[in-house]
């Protein structure tokens, strides 16, 4: 599995992304810089969190029309699979290959915590390392993670199964309290409609040590080790 | 000519910032104000000299880069 990691000025989460891809996958990604257009015999594009363009304008906005970002559409066509967390996720929905939005959080402040997520579903290649139904503890650090589209977007999306992850309490819950940004239907990570393409808020990259406190999110890229285009 | 374009939330969009802008103003003891949205204003120097052509080149920025058509709307105003 050849995975490349992209870096825009402003992302500062990559080195982390790094760490957890090498663990898993036993090589190192490629580092891309947002300049290259030429992403061939890659199989999985990372899109990391950050602050890309120092979140001019709307978080991601800037990135999603930068020469990469062509040659990561042409990824996607050609089957390849992306992980975009946290400002990557607002990037992807920028660049329209996820649909929806990433408000303000709902209370308008930085949120950095912990929080818990539930698995919607496994038989995906990004989850397929969870048991259905599993919670799992990630840490939530951003300003703008309040997922929103319109209600026949949200329906759709549910009825797809294309719902990934769900911000709950930690006996998996799906409550109000749990969903401290204020998201959609407590949405905290999209699919694609082919699974190949995933979208999530929280840092499934931080917890993937013992070290770091745990390795809650290590199945995620245990599951990405195995991808091939 | 130069354009002038607002971009703010659509109607049905939270807007808590707009929220918190009308609390504090409450707070001031402005207490007749209702519902408060923010939004962005952007202004645009543009070689095109033709009105028309002005602003349909500003409605195309907006759409592809300045607006998020999911949740924001937009109107241009152009002048010489």
């Amino acid at each position: 599995m050849k995975a490349g990691i992209v870096v825009f000025p402003g992302i500062n989460r990559e080195r982390d992304m790094v760490i957890a891809l090498e663990r898993s996958t036993g090589r190192k990604p490629r580092m891309i810089w947002h300049r290259e257009t030429d992403l061939f015999g890659l199989d999985l594009v990372v899109i990391p969190g950050g602050f890309s363009y120092g979140d001019y304008l709307r978080c991601g906005a800037m990135a999603a029309h930068s020469p990469v970002m062509e040659a990561i559409r042409e990824h996607a066509a050609r089957g390849g699979y992306i992980l975009g967390v946290c400002n990557g996720f607002q990037i992807l929905v920028e660049a329209g290959l996820l649909p929806g939005a990433l408000l303000r959080n709902a209370s308008l402040r930085f949120l950095s915590s912990d929080c818990w997520l539930r698995v919607e579903r496994t038989d995906t290649p990004f989850a397929r390392n969870y048991a259905r139904g599993a919670v799992f503890r990630s840490a939530m650090a951003h300003g703008d993670g309040n997922y929103f589209a319109d209600d026949a977007t949200l329906d759709r999306l549910e009825g797809e199964g294309l719902v990934a992850f769900r911000y709950v309490s930690p006996e998996g819950a799906v409550t109000a309290p749990a969903n401290r940004n204020g998201s959609a239907r407590n949405i905290a990570g999209i699919y694609s409609p082919d699974l190949r393409v995933l979208g999530l808020m929280p840092h499934a990259e931080d917890l993937v040590d013992p070290l770091m406190g745990g390795i809650d999110g290590k199945p995620l890229f245990d599951a990405l080790a195995a991808l091939a285009v | 000519m130069k354009a002038t374009v607002t971009v703010m939330l659509k109607a049905g969009v939270l807007d808590p910032q707009g929220k918190a802008i009308g609390q504090a103003l409450r707070n001031l003891g402005f207490s007749g104000v209702g519902e408060v949205r923010a939004g962005k204003v952007i202004e645009l120097e543009l070689a095109e000299a033709d009105p028309a052509a002005a602003r349909a080149q500003a409605e195309d920025m907006a759409r592809r880069l300045l607006a998020n058509m999911v949740i924001e709307s937009f109107r241009v105003e152009v002048a010489g």
